[in-house]
């Protein structure tokens, strides 16, 4: 499977990729915004805004606050439902030769369900992405991510009716992620994507009343990566399949960080606001980054923190 | 884009003015920049600002922003000569083709959101548009380019303890001297372009509309407002990519 001309290729459940390198979900919203300032066809695969089984809204603004070395999110899920995007949306990316993983989120078991038989049935999307771990929306979406036996159980419903690779989304905000990962592997995921953002809040001095209409939002940014780059050093040593890492990346230094702890894939979320072409910046910088460190293949990094 | 300028012009009020190619995409007036103030861990993300003026022939745009905040603050330390890190032009600006020559245009603006009403102004002059500017301020001290909007057509201002023109705010000051004007574009804070939205039953009214954004380009979903058709519906429109310009009664003022 290994190209020895390409360093960067991979393959994981349901993907065969160029390079590690993804977009997160809910940083890219359908590709079209970063399609028209570069080629798609370039990234590893592509992870969609997350679906819903009917359109969202979402939250009212404010949707964002800054926080030291990290941002607040508080969007809510917003998107047209799955429908709209299987009829707007995947036609344009069917096309471009980069595998597409089609993020899900829900409130009853009923629309995950649903969503994940719709959109595994379209033969463009390569892999589903659970997403059991949005802390933005007031029903469901984190109960499932933060109760081991909850998301086992909703795992388990989705693979049935899946015909493509399901990758879980873990939350952060749980006492044993571990225990999670286990978990949902046992209901039989096909591998893991984490972490998911913290929930946090920032106050507004002047009024004296949270910032984010929503109150909380989730954390994410360089603020959370070494809460990411710890939690999947310990998930990856406790399960064998694949983790997709992400939380605060933003070069092929923290690339490699993230697959040195475990992961064998990563994402990049909010580093894409501050540079629109650092999905293309990394992917071009990173084979040079592994001749320095005498890496001859960058699957020789996954776990090494931790492997004897 | 390189920075030409950069120096107070009112209290806490800066105008920095930024050299590179990027000035020629610049299409319209009310157009804004994505501006990394300086990445450190104060300061992650980018800041949108309006562009208040364009020199084509220099390839130089200007903005102008008030230091407040962790970002702005360090904004106006940059020197001259720096590189500073411009996305943009991004979103739509406001629309030339309301007034025809000859017609009469009021141009209302509050605070910082008088900037991107300066390079409107001159355009509209530009095109035989006769310009009335009505303009609001918290106080005398961070007044700004009152000399040169008069250049271009009567200027009435309005200050919120009254140290200059009248006290109180814009809509006082619209309300006393009853502009005539075919359409109005406005740029300022919330509260302003609430009232402002009410003169939109007799002629056109297109308001610049601030909010905190993530990416800029339309990917984050952070700066989404309601339609006016569907206030509680799914339907919205995006502040960057769809605005920030917007005429009265597309969207439910956030």
């Amino acid at each position: 499977m290994k190209d020895t001309a390409n360093p960067l290729q991979l393959e994981l459940p349901g993907l065969k990729m160029k390079n590690p390198i993804m977009p997160a979900s809910g940083c890219f919203a359908f590709g079209k915004e970063y399609g028209a300032l570069y080629d798609l066809y370039m990234l590893g695969a592509i992870v969609l805004k997350a679906a819903t089984r009917e359109a969202r809204f979402g939250n009212p603004t404010p949707r964002v606050a800054e926080t030291p070395s990290g941002m607040l999110n508080a969007i809510g899920l917003q998107n047209p439902g799955v429908d709209a995007i299987i009829r707007e949306e995947l036609p344009r990316l069917s096309a471009l030769n980069t595998p597409i993983i089609a993020n899900i989120a829900g409130t009853t078991v009923e629309d995950y369900v649903a969503t994940a038989s719709r959109l595994s049935d379209t033969n463009i999307v390569s892999a589903l992405e659970l997403n059991i771990s949005c802390p933005n929306v007031k029903e469901g979406g984190i109960q499932f991510g933060t109760d081991p036996r909850i998301a086992a159980t909703l795992t388990e419903k989705v693979k049935t009716v899946s015909k493509v690779p399901v990758y879980v989304k873990l939350s952060p905000n749980v006492t044993d992620i571990v225990a999670m990962a286990k978990a949902v592997e046992a209901a039989g995921a096909d591998g893991l994507s984490m972490i998911n953002t913290l929930l946090g809040m920032r106050i507004d001095l002047k009024t004296m009343k949270p910032i984010l209409a929503n109150k909380t939002g989730g954390l994410s940014g360089p603020a959370i990566k070494p809460v990411a780059i710890r939690m999947i050093y310990e998930v990856s040593q406790a399960v064998t399949i694949p983790i997709i890492g992400m939380g605060g990346i933003q070069s092929a230094d923290d690339v490699i960080e993230f697959m040195l702890a475990g992961a064998s894939a990563v994402a990049i979320g909010t580093a894409n606001f501050i540079d629109p072409l650092i999905c293309p910046k990394i992917i071009e910088t990173l084979p040079e980054k592994l001749a320095a460190y005498g890496v001859k293949h960058i699957s020789e990094l996954i776990g090494r923190s931790w492997k004897s | 884009m390189l920075v030409t300028l950069n120096r107070e012009i009112a209290k806490q009020i800066y105008e920095m003015r930024l050299s590179g190619n990027l000035v020629e995409e610049i299409r319209a007036p009310g157009q804004f920049v994505h501006l990394q103030p300086g990445y450190h861990c104060g300061t992650l993300l980018r800041r949108p600002f309006s562009i208040a003026s364009v020199d084509e022939a220099q390839r130089e745009l200007t903005l102008i922003y008030r230091a407040e905040g962790a970002g702005t603050k360090k904004m106006a330390e940059i020197p001259v000569g720096a590189d500073v890190d411009v996305l943009g032009p991004l979103g739509n600006g406001f629309p030339l083709d309301a007034c025809k020559p000859s017609e009469k245009a009021l141009l209302v603006g509050g605070g910082v959101g008088v900037a991107p009403l300066f390079e409107l102004s001159k355009q509209l002059k530009r095109k035989g548009v006769k310009v009335t500017h009505v303009f609001g301020f918290s106080d005398k001290s961070v007044m700004y380019y009152e000399e040169a909007f008069r250049t271009l057509g009567p200027t009435y201002l309005a200050t919120v303890d009254g140290s200059a023109g009248t006290k109180g705010f814009v809509t006082d000051l619209i309300q006393s001297i009853e502009p005539e004007y075919d359409a109005m574009f406005a740029c300022g804070p919330m509260p302003m372009l609430r009232a402002l939205e009410t003169y939109a039953e007799d002629k056109p009214v297109y308001l610049s509309l601030e909010e905190r954004m993530g990416c800029g380009i339309g990917a984050c979903y952070a700066c989404v407002l309601h339609t006016a058709d569907d206030p509680d519906g799914a339907s919205y429109r995006k502040v960057c990519t769809d605005g920030p310009v917007f005429k009265v009664g597309e969207v439910v003022l956030g």
